[in-house]
């Protein structure tokens, strides 16, 4: 199986889709079981370990923040936030298909409201996708928001 | 219209196990906290280690007050208003960075030490005779009251006269020790940037809750319990130990009688913290080469001594705290009396395996960043507690959990865990420090 632009540009489209419209076991089954998902907080951070990121999760910590937007007792998705990706048409940045490894770069705007707030914040995600099984998955996705050196409120939901 | 106004008036909020709604709602009471309450205690302003060469400087406030730490060229730490004399203009804006031997006020070029002094003005002829030298403006930028660099903290008082750093912290200090200690050659070095998480909620709701050991396995449910759901559910090898990340959320989902064994003490002055025999962070893994470092610079009695103790959260009034196990500082900066922007600042400990401050940074974005699963709840509840105390309906916060009759705040205690005495405590010394600058009734009818 050979893997095009078209393909790799269909996935981040698929990915941010299931975002939005809430469906998490479909993007869980996304990942790679070591996948990771990683959001700086420093503008061009380079230390993901030993510094303080926004969000630095394995499959264990997703799975757990999918399943608690859903639980009885979680207090701040009641009432629930929704979410809203627009995104430009995605850099492919790698395609190697001998190798199964790809890199493709998506700029996007990234919408979330809950009760009368709603906010937006500017996105650069870049994901390295693989090739396992003959599907493309999520080995590791970065994104850094622009003005990620703001304070923010509540960020509940998946950028 | 004006309600407050004396000592009477503040007195009036407090009283010894409930607090008037009007101390997180009114914008009145708010402006005097920053007038009374800020400049009279010592608060923190930042770590040593953000300003390590000569000229380096960290722009921060004290209360609504902004200010510059800044190294000067004699290798002191100074903090300084950051306000140019002449016409106001902030000299600093950028969060960190490096002015050399001097400031320069961007406006008019007016140019100061590092230690405030004025250097020069252009055009100086234009002031001959003008008496400017006469004049407080025209010797330079104003220093605050007084500074203490605390073992690299670096505390401010923004009164000139007032209580002595010592005197205002005593033993309290011994948690900040702590902290220290565990770096086998007694430094910190902060880690990277500060999570900044913006809060719609008076920035007492969050002091307070440091010490609040009712509300973990309450509010943090959906996360700690889910979690603690989800790894049961795994299918895990023999004897597996919890992964990092288990270890740091599943103790939030302790029962109550682990936060009432685990105890609170407090100190004069407002200070206190969870956690006397045990704590959240008693039960983390042990990190390779860490203790053998520690027995190299302590001994090893020492060493044991010093890991042995894992206080939970220290608050120190009015508006810190940190959690001396794995070297976190969290800072509540008012911003209005319905707004508050929270700091959490990560260490690095000199010497130790690096393994510490990834741990320390795991912890910090998974309990406290703007993105996280615990804050998340925790927000929720703060900002629900700012909209419901709009509420005429009744007008006192409670405060009583195990509250006694006569209870004598000006000594230090050790008691059960769950005890809202901490609460209590920064009540009370709230009072003491809004109130300390306050005209009484009677001084205030006498100047009418
Ligand atoms: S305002 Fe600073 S020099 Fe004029
Ligand atoms: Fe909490």
């Amino acid at each position: 199986m050979t893997i095009t632009k078209d393909d790799l540009i269909d996935f981040v489209y698929d990915e941010v889709r299931m975002l939005d419209e809430g469906r998490y076991d479909d993007w869980l089954n996304l990942w790679t079981e070591d996948g990771i998902y990683w959001m700086p907080l420093d503008w061009k951070q380079k230390d993901e370990i030993n510094e303080t990121s926004l969000m630095y999760e394995d499959q264990f910590m997703l799975r757990l923040r999918v399943e608690r937007l859903t639980g009885a007792r979680t207090f701040s998705q009641k009432p629930k936030s929704r979410c809203h990706h627009v995104i430009q048409r995605p850099y492919v940045d790698k395609i190697d298909n001998d190798a199964g490894a790809f890199l493709v770069t998506t700029q996007m705007h990234y919408v979330e409201t809950r009760l009368d707030d709603q906010f937006l914040l500017a996105l650069t995600a870049q994901h390295e996708l693989v090739l396992k099984d003959d599907a493309l998955k999520i080995a590791r996705k970065r994104v850094d928001i622009l003005n990620c050196d703001a304070a923010f409120g509540n960020i509940q939901l998946l950028p | 219209m004006t309600t407050y106004r004396t000592k009477q008036d503040i007195e009036a909020l407090v009283t010894p196990f409930q607090v008037h709604r009007d101390v997180y709602t009114s914008d009145e009471v708010y402006r005097l906290e920053m007038k009374h309450l800020f400049a009279n205690s010592w608060v923190f302003v930042g770590h040593d280690s953000q300003t390590p060469n000569k000229g380096d400087y960290y722009t921060t406030q004290i209360g609504d007050q902004p200010v510059i730490q800044v190294r000067h060229s004699g290798g002191e730490v100074k903090v300084l208003h950051n306000r140019c004399p002449h016409k106001g203009t902030k000299i600093a804006i950028d969060r960190t960075g490096n002015t050399g031997k001097f400031f320069r006020c961007p406006y008019h070029a007016w140019s100061f030490k590092t230690d405030g002094c004025l250097l020069a003005i252009p055009l100086k002829k234009g002031y001959e005779g003008t008496g400017l030298d006469q004049t407080e403006n025209g010797k330079g930028m104003k220093s605050v009251g007084a500074v203490m660099n605390y073992r690299g903290f670096i505390f401010a008082r923004l009164a000139e006269e007032g209580i002595g750093f010592e005197e205002y912290f005593g033993e309290s200090l011994s948690s900040f020790d702590n902290m220290i200690d565990r770096s086998p050659a007694g430094k910190l070095v902060v880690a990277g940037q500060p999570l900044r998480y913006m809060h719609r909620c008076n920035w007492k709701m969050l002091v307070e809750n440091q010490t609040d050991t009712c509300h973990p396995m309450v509010a943090h449910e959906s996360s700690a319990g889910t979690a603690v759901k989800i790894w049961e559910e795994m299918e895990q090898p023999e004897g597996a130990p919890k992964p990092p990340a288990m270890q740091i959320i599943a103790p939030f989902m302790s029962p109550y009688e682990f936060f009432e064994d685990m105890g609170i003490r407090t100190w004069p002055n407002g200070h206190g913290h969870t956690g006397v025999s045990h704590s959240i962070h008693s039960d983390y893994s042990e990190i390779p080469g860490y203790f053998e470092k520690m027995s190299e610079a302590y001994g090893e009695e020492k060493a044991k001594q010093i890991l042995g103790e894992n206080r939970h959260n220290t608050v120190y009034f009015p508006n810190i705290m940190i959690k001396g196990p794995i070297q976190q500082l969290r800072n509540f900066i008012p911003l209005g009396p319905d707004k508050t922007l929270v700091e959490s600042w990560i260490y690095r400990l000199v010497d130790a395996p690096d393994e510490l401050v990834a741990r320390t940074a795991m912890y910090n974005r998974m309990i406290n960043a703007p993105t996280s699963i615990v804050g998340h709840d925790d927000l929720e509840m703060y900002e629900r507690a700012q909209e419901g105390l709009m509420s005429d309906g009744l007008q006192w916060v409670n405060i009583q959990r195990l509250y006694k009759e006569d209870e004598d705040l000006d000594t230090q205690a050790e008691e059960n865990g769950t005890t809202e005495r901490q609460m209590r405590n920064q009540f009370h010394a709230w009072t003491k420090f809004m109130t300390m600058s306050l005209p009484s009734e009677d001084a205030l009818e006498a100047a009418e």
